[in-house]
């Protein structure tokens, strides 16, 4: 466990998502099957992948907030603010580039107000996203009216249903994204500032570290992807719904960027990690869904499934499972 | 010394008091209505449910922690009593079965938290899947309560919301400020590692908050099964969040430690009386309600960072002060004379 290579972090994750996945291929044949049709590709691999790529979007946004132990709680409320916009655009009759800038420049806003209380008034995280989660649906409310406003607009159903190299969009989308992340991260000091922070923003600010621009990016980025997240979840069901667009989608970014690597108490996060973690989780309810098992059950599975692996990041657990099995490590 | 820290600590509660007044008073001019009591009185009624888990809240912030299960344990309550009732279980049994799990579920949480140094605002949100889905799985759809009692007590002419809700806040205020329990509370709250070395039980005390936490869901579950006269797996969505304002903007400090019951039971009012007026003026969306609570919030949460600053402010200046103006000697002699009675053996 003293390896701390990120390769290493990332067998955990792998190796849930490869159980999950054996797990469906043993009890139903044909779960692997992908095939080509007017060249797009289809597959319950390719559906889960799709159905994921919200919940991966918004994971990416939530790892960078966690590892400078911080939270996002706002990103249901950011996507619902985003989806408002875009609705109202297309049904005003604004062109695709103009509904996609507004959309993400409103959540980037969100994202920038939730880094302005966090950074400048220095506010609990909890408590400052707290505020938009509250008062964020009241604001999609307020844009579409009370309605569920709805709208027929090929261009903009593309990015929620469409495809792109044989893969549906939405996928595309995260993959690009997580190119955007990964290269900002990875070519500039950002991930080493990034964790700097989140271990120890008192030692980075005597370092020189810009502690409060570092999170007020860091929230504004996962503002973005919510409301990414949020065009592709309005664009899926052709209208903005403000009470249930992203609807507990906080704790599943959580989990996944949890289950990703992700410590909770800052300082070290994965973005692959991240998709990983969504990737189990989404693999999970899928399988639950095609079991025929009352989808109610999905939330007590989830539940349980949160305990566990926040129980096996816990310290102490660890020690307490250390001490009992000493024979065994 | 404990004069002006003690004014610090009440200027919230002020402002909080001051705005209830203004809002009541605007709400009166610009609404007749308002005037009449039935409408104050009314509030209790119709925000009984939302006031007794609020009160449960104020504990739990008050130790430093969040509890966001509320809303869920409320709405399995309400599913698990029609059920049960439907299922041909007396009431009272109905009752006691769903106080006592709650109380479970919450000291279970609370364990969780304590014993794994888990962050309790994780472990909640877990809480409250597990039981939002419990209740799904009892029922999806909402089930009609037909037995004679719960009727009978929906007609009792001082309505069981209200007198459930004053009942709690009269539990809730001796509890925090006159038991050993509540002391502990506000000194977890205050400063943990303090608290654990002065050697406070704070593992009791936070499994026992979580638990009064989770007590208070389950009676308000008990209460909105009997305000709406059924059991609903989807009631109480967000709830937590209502409960929560109602608690910040009832003065309490969101990093624990500092707070008033009775701050919470006028957050709730001012709560009320925005829902209430946003009603009463028509052309209003309910959604105007989430705005005013969301910016209320953000009000208070900056006044109390701009308090908690300019404490600090003062505290590093009468420190400074005091150390300017007393030879090094005095404190020193004084010191250990002065803690002996005091913080290092508390009382048990």
């Amino acid at each position: 466990m003293s390896d701390r290579r990120p390769v290493s972090k990332l067998v955990w994750p792998a190796l849930a998502l490869a159980t999950v996945l054996a797990f469906n291929a043993l009890s139903s044949p044909g779960f692997f099957h992908v095939e080509l049709r007017d060249g797009h590709l289809f597959g319950t691999l390719i559906n889960i992948l799709n159905r994921a790529a919200p919940v991966m979007l918004v994971s990416l946004g939530m790892t960078l907030v966690l590892a400078t132990r911080g939270v996002d709680l706002s990103v249901g409320a950011v996507m619902a603010i985003a989806g408002a916009v875009a609705a109202d655009l297309v049904v005003w009759g604004a062109g695709l580039p103009g509904v996609v800038a507004a959309a993400r420049g409103a959540a980037l806003v969100a994202g920038l107000f939730n880094g302005l209380l966090v950074a400048r008034f220095d506010i609990q995280p909890i408590v400052a996203t707290l505020i938009l989660m509250v008062a964020g649906r009241g604001v999609a409310q307020l844009l579409t009216g009370g309605q569920i406003v709805t709208f027929e607009n090929r261009a903009f159903e593309f990015i929620g249903g469409g495809f792109w190299l044989g893969l549906p969009f939405p996928v595309m989308l995260t993959g690009l994204t997580l190119g955007g992340l990964a290269a900002l991260s990875g070519c500039s000091a950002l991930r080493l500032f990034i964790e700097a922070v989140g271990g120890n923003a008192t030692a980075s600010r005597g370092a020189g570290v810009p502690v409060a621009r570092v999170k007020l990016a860091v929230y504004g980025l996962s503002g973005v992807c919510a409301g990414v997240a949020g065009l592709i979840a309005t664009s899926d069901i052709k209208g903005a719904d403000a009470n249930n667009a992203g609807l507990y989608l906080e704790l599943d970014a959580i989990l996944a960027a949890v289950i990703g690597g992700t410590s909770l108490n800052g300082g070290r996060f994965s973005l692959i990690g991240a998709l990983l973690g969504a990737l189990v989780i989404q693999a999970v309810t899928t399988t639950i869904l095609t079991r025929n098992v009352p989808a109610e059950l999905t939330l007590v599975v989830k539940a349980l499934v949160v305990v566990v692996v926040f129980l096996l990041q816990s310290e102490p657990f660890r020690r307490r499972l250390a001490g009992r099995g000493g024979g065994g490590r | 010394m404990k004069r002006p820290r003690l004014s610090a600590n009440q200027i919230p509660l002020a402002a909080t008091a001051g705005i209830a007044l203004l809002l009541y008073g605007a709400a009166a001019v610009r609404y007749p209505a308002f005037r009449h009591g039935g409408v104050l009185l009314g509030q209790f009624v119709d925000n009984g449910f939302l006031g007794i888990a609020a009160l449960g809240m104020t504990f739990v912030i008050l130790s430093g922690g969040i509890d966001l299960s509320v809303g869920s344990v409320i709405a399995f309550v309400g599913v698990l009593s029609a059920k049960l009732l439907a299922a041909g279980w007396p009431p009272a049994a109905v009752i006691a079965l769903c106080l006592l799990l709650g109380t479970a579920f919450g000291a279970g949480m609370g364990a969780l938290i304590n014993l794994f140094e888990l962050p309790p605002f994780l472990v909640t949100l877990a809480g409250m899947f597990l039981a939002r889905g419990l209740a799904l799985v009892v029922s999806t759809e909402s089930i009609a309560i037909t037995h004679p009692w719960y009727q009978a007590v929906a007609e009792w002419r001082f309505k069981p919301s209200a007198a459930a809700f004053l009942a709690m806040f009269v539990v809730s205020v001796y509890l925090a400020h006159y038991t050993r329990f509540g002391r502990n509370v506000y000194a977890l709250g205050g400063n943990r590692q303090s608290a654990l070395l002065m050697g406070l039980p704070c593992r009791a005390t936070e499994v026992g908050v979580y638990a009064y936490g989770g007590f208070c869901a389950a009676l308000a579950g008990v209460v909105a099964t009997l305000y709406f006269a059924s059991g609903d797996a989807t009631r109480g969505v967000g709830l937590e969040l209502d409960a929560i304002a109602a608690v910040v903007i009832g003065g309490t400090l969101l990093t624990g430690g500092v707070g008033y019951v009775a701050g919470t039971l006028v957050g709730v009012l001012i709560l009320g009386t925005i829902q209430t007026a946003i009603t009463f003026e028509g052309t209003l969306n309910s959604w105007w309600t989430k705005i005013a609570i969301g910016g209320l919030l953000l009000a208070f949460i900056l006044l109390q960072r701009w308090l908690q600053r300019r404490a600090g402010r003062a505290a590093r200046r009468t420190v400074a002060l005091s150390a300017q103006a007393t030879p090094p000697t005095v404190p020193m002699a004084r010191g250990p004379g002065r803690l002996r009675p005091g913080p290092t053996r508390p009382p048990g």
